[in-house]
């Protein structure tokens, strides 16, 4: 009985393993757009990104329709944050699959992995969700698209105006890795430029059971003002719920320098109020914006993450390019692209710069009081807007080789 | 055992399949495969021959590519050379944590691997060389011994092939030496081995360095396949898959471990288009929720293998055909 | 008055955090050290047991208004149930094999496990608060300590001790540990050392779970959260000597002292200085601090 059990499942694994292999019919096609999708749906990434970000680019592609008269098709794959099965699979698309346009939300490594696959293969891509600013200064490629922020972004909007808001004096609390500390250093140097002081800072290992309460004393000790946390993800959530926990909220101000909605939704109005953070779009900011978002709501039955939504605009964007140029060429579409504004429900003034990197205004804004909170993702007031040439890398400080 | 006729019969197949892959299937997808084979085999050659458990061999894996890949991107040796320091590179790690965690037994051998490769793994994290958590990007395939063009996908599917197939065969070999006889006698009775005279430590060692310096060229040709050497190659998480690998395939097998890593790299890279494909025979489109389950996927195959099929694929298989051969005997 | 330009009283205040961290520590270590002692099993589903302890107390609050008070005793007798059944179902098998199987089977249950409540609540997780009985801080002078981390430390000594008592010193306990060095004579005495094997890997789950009911108030409830803190409990069991339950309970306090002590001087290696002791340790006194040197 075992035997035949035994037998039959690896019967059933070899079928598996040969249907599952089995490619599409390798042919480059010239009548169909293919927007391909990489990012984290099944790991710490995916509340930010995920599938969200997969019914996002849905909806553009549906609500684009044609484009004279070419279907636009959507594939899209989990990476599982591993760079070597989104390398894999970003090739086999290109290679076999015909693939014009290659979006990646999450992470960073992997965006830059893939950005040097697009430029050998000559598609543009769009990266979403990864923040690392090397996408537009040392590992800049003529096919690369950095939508949405950067790190250098989110630490100049939050630092430069929460000092200008009054708050002087600065201690950190930083994830020990590459991340982290080009978060420190980016929102130091102008929390300096702009009067501020940087008292201290204090650095955490990521990942790993963090004992968070004796770096928070530490914080707390050193008496400033404002507690930058230029960590993110699980640790930020902890660090957050642990600085609530031993009252440090209540002698500092918490300034979250890259953090998502989802993120505040899971931890509560209660612990995060008053806390400061830099986006670009916010559900609620405008009618456009809401419309949207209650699209998505039905269907995802959460508000969308600016990344979300970022996923949305940014294929709008590239099919309005394709349309506008009228070829799916990558350069010729780049080249569209780099010329034209964009104006949808995600930005009214963006722009994409000669470096690849999308340029538009973002915003500062404080998370509400429980009380201010009126209705459901009731969660941010907006305090100030920060105009995208005094957020972003300035053409003077750029390591980009091709774009000086 | 299996008639020798019938394995090499087996083998000159399966080689042929693979001569003929790449033109049927993705080159890219196989390469990796192979690659995985290759670090998988290396694994066996611990666990299934000399009978240690190693729960940190990502740590030689990963080292490997991040040498290899910055030979070849920052100190722009030749291609061939790179392969050989990665090579060397984890064969000399393999040397550093074999020589402390062979000094203990059993579960306590393995804590100190694990021990060590987390330890290293912080390391890679910090230094500068690895690129931390963005990893080692761009690497370039380059021209094998200035010839062959490694851009050109089917030329690098033949040289990763000629690569793992070599590999393979030399754990083949290393395991039907008497040097291989010692360590299938110490994996089944240490005390005896010692009582015979053996220096046991210093077989365990040679076998760990041995096992080390493949899984190090098995992530050195990664890095030149992929182009890349990122933090999830010395991740405990890789260091836990290969052993499903070995564990799936079957763990003492020659060909197990490659199998297990063709199931493993399928399920990672090819769930989201099975799950697409049965809600298309099926129309349940809850099927294509399974794309985003590897890990639950992977957790239940794990726990199937280890109560049913305990051999693994190719150990069930070989159980199966002998137990056939006795029946007819009888 | 400063050592290595840390101020004393900082220092107290880390220590004495570092303290209340390894309670914490402790009563996860003691359910692995149990299970391991007493069944020979490496539970690489702690974490995942963990992790259900917490969500089920989250689950009883959001789902069914169940108060904490109610979770400290319904979470770990539900989550110990569920082990009885792995136990009966799965685990039983392996026990004639070798460890690695037990340790795969375990391992392969907490991805399916974490898996699930991935697909279902995110990664994000959920955010538990604690009692209102608990909230607020007392000034000891040199800190302001959480209420609920004082319950905890306490909670987590009375537990502690219990345990150790009930295995160490008592009937049940004697028959315990002799049942696992000899079944067949334990057995002959007309014990049913199967159901004690089973009953055993119970309340190991279960005091992982209570850990997780603790825990919940103080982290965010999320599927990922054991599988980050099971690595370095293990390394604690190891150092302690993996069958011996009062090594895991000193050796679980000792390493919140010195994690305690490490961030306040070099942060960066708090991650790390667990392995480093284990290697270190393995390497001077191969059964752990207090284990006994066994086959």
């Amino acid at each position: 009985m075992t035997k035949l059990f035994k037998s039959s499942a690896i019967a059933l694994c070899a079928a598996a393993a040969i249907g599952a292999s089995a490619p599409a019919t390798a042919q480059y096609s010239g009548d169909v757009i293919r927007v391909g999708f990489l990012t984290d749906i099944s790991g710490v990434y995916s509340d930010n990104d995920g599938q969200g970000g997969v019914e996002a680019i849905k909806m553009a592609v549906q609500d684009f329709g044609n484009i004279n008269g070419k279907k636009v098709e959507f594939l899209y794959a989990d990476h599982l944050n591993k760079v070597d099965v989104a390398s894999a699979k970003a090739r086999e698309w290109f290679d076999q699959q015909g693939l014009d346009m290659l979006v990646i939300g999450a992470n960073s490594g992997a965006a830059l992995a893939l950005a040097k696959i697009a430029q050998e293969k000559k598609k543009p891509m769009f990266a979403v969700t990864a923040a690392t600013a090397r996408l537009t200064n040392e590992e800049c490629t003529p096919y690369n698209v950095h939508y949405a922020y950067d790190t250098v972004a989110v630490a100049r909007g939050t630092g430069g105006a929460i000092v200008d808001a009054g708050g002087k004096d600065w201690f950190f609390l930083t994830a020990d890795y590459a991340f982290g500390s080009s978060l420190e250093k980016d929102t130091s140097d102008i929390v300096k430029a702009k009067g501020g002081r940087v008292i201290g800072s204090v650095k955490h290992p990521v990942g790993t059971a963090v004992n968070f309460s004796s770096l928070l004393q530490q914080a707390q000790s050193s008496k400033a003002k404002i507690l930058g946390l230029a960590t993110s993800g699980d640790d930020l959530i902890n660090a957050i719920k642990t600085a609530n926990e031993f009252g440090i909220n209540k002698s500092m101000n918490l300034a979250a320098i890259l953090i998502h909605i989802t993120e505040i939704h899971a931890l509560g109005l209660n612990l995060t109020q008053g806390m400061y953070l830099t986006d670009g779009w916010y559900w609620d900011q405008n009618a456009e914006s809401r419309a949207w978002s209650k699209r998505y709501f039905e269907v995802m039955k959460k508000m969308p993450t600016a990344m979300q939504a970022a996923d949305y605009s940014a294929v709008t964007t590239y099919l309005k390019a394709v349309k506008a140029a009228g070829t799916d060429d990558g350069d010729k579409v780049m080249a569209t692209l780099k010329s034209t504004k964009i104006s949808d429900m995600f930005t009214k003034n963006g722009a994409v710069r000669g470096d690849g990197r999308m340029v538009y205004d973002m915003y500062l804004r404080q998370v509400k009081a429980p009380a201010d909170s009126k209705y459901p993702w009731d969660y941010y007031k907006t305090v100030k807007t920060i105009p995208g040439d005094q957020a972003y890398t300035t053409k003077a400080e750029t390591k980009c080789a091709f774009w000086k | 055992m299996l008639s020798p006729k019938l394995r090499n019969f087996g083998y000159c197949a399966l080689l042929l399949a693979m001569i003929a892959a790449p033109f049927v299937l993705y080159p890219v997808f196989v390469m990796k495969v192979l690659c995985f084979a290759l670090f998988a085999s290396a694994f066996n050659l611990l666990i299934g021959f000399t009978g240690l458990v190693s729960f940190g061999h990502a740590t030689f894996f990963g080292g490997a590519a991040y040498i290899c890949g910055y030979a070849l991107t920052a100190l722009k040796l030749p291609t061939e050379f790179g392969v050989l320091l990665g090579t060397a590179g984890g064969a000399f790690i393999g040397l550093c944590v074999g020589t402390l965690a062979i000094r203990r037994q059993g579960v306590y051998f393995s804590m100190i691997t694990l021990a060590m490769a987390q330890m290293l793994y912080f390391f890679y994290l910090q230094a500068p060389f690895t690129g931390g958590e963005d990893g080692l990007q761009g690497v370039p395939r380059g021209h094998l011994l200035g010839l062959l063009d490694l851009h050109n996908d089917l030329v690098m599917y033949y040289v990763m092939l000629a690569v793992s197939v070599g590999g393979i065969a030399l754990t083949i070999r290393i395991v039907h030496s008497p040097f291989g006889q010692v360590l299938r006698m110490i994996k089944d009775n240490e005390p005896r081995a010692m009582s015979l005279g053996y220096d046991v430590s210093r077989y365990k060692l040679l076998a760990f360095v041995l096992s080390a310096a493949l899984a190090g060229l098995a992530g050195s040709m990664k890095s030149v396949v992929l182009q890349s050497a990122t933090l999830t190659d010395v991740h405990w998480a890789m260091s836990g898959l290969v052993i499903l690998m070995t564990l799936i395939g079957g763990m003492g097998t020659f060909v197990g471990p490659a199998v297990g890593a063709a199931v493993i790299v399928a399920l990672e890279n090819k769930l989201g288009d099975f799950g697409n494909l049965l809600a298309h025979w099926t129309g349940v489109e809850l099927f294509r929720a399974v794309g985003t389950s590897v890990t639950v996927v992977t957790g239940l195959v794990f726990m199937l293998c280890v109560l049913t099929l305990r051999r693994g694929l190719v150990g069930e298989l070989v159980h199966v055909m002998r137990w056939k051969k006795d029946k007819q005997v009888k | 008055m400063e050592i290595f330009g840390v101020p004393l009283q900082s220092l107290a205040a880390q220590v004495f955090l570092g303290l209340v961290n390894g309670c914490f520590y402790a009563l996860l270590s003691l359910g692995l050290a149990i299970i391991f002692g007493l069944l020979n099993v490496i539970n690489l589903s702690h974490g995942a047991l963990y992790m259900l302890g917490a969500f089920a107390t989250w689950a009883g609050l959001n789902y069914f208004g169940l108060s904490y008070w109610w979770m400290l005793f319904l979470a770990p007798f539900i989550v110990g149930c569920f082990g009885v059944l792995i136990e009966r179902m799965m685990l039983r098998r392996l026990y004639k094999l070798d460890h690695l199987y037990g340790m795969l089977l375990m391992i392969g249950l907490s991805h399916f496990l974490e898996g699930l409540f991935r697909l279902f609540y995110g990664v994000s997780g959920k955010s538990y608060s604690a009692p209102i009985e608990l909230t607020g801080a007392t000034d000891i002078g040199f800190m302001m300590l959480p209420n609920y981390r004082a319950w905890v430390v306490a909670v987590s000594i009375v537990v502690c001790f219990a345990t150790w008592f009930a295995i160490e010193k008592t009937r049940l306990g004697a028959t315990l540990r002799a049942s696992t060095e000899n079944p067949e004579l334990v057995d002959a005495f007309g014990v049913n050392v199967p159901m004690l094997v089973t009953l055993t890997y119970g309340f190991g789950a279960a005091l992982a779970a209570f850990a997780g009911v603790l825990a919940a108030p103080m982290v965010q409830v999320s599927p990922l959260m054991g599988a980050n803190l099971i690595v370095a409990v293990f390394a604690v069991v190891v150092i302690g000597g993996l069958s011996s339950i009062l090594g895991a309970i000193i050796t679980g306090l000792a390493l919140g002292v010195l994690e305690g002590l490490v961030s306040a001087f070099y942060p960066q290696v708090s991650a790390t200085i667990v392995f480093i002791v284990m290697a270190i340790i393995l390497l001077m006194r191969p059964s752990g601090l207090f284990g006994k040197e066994s086959a």
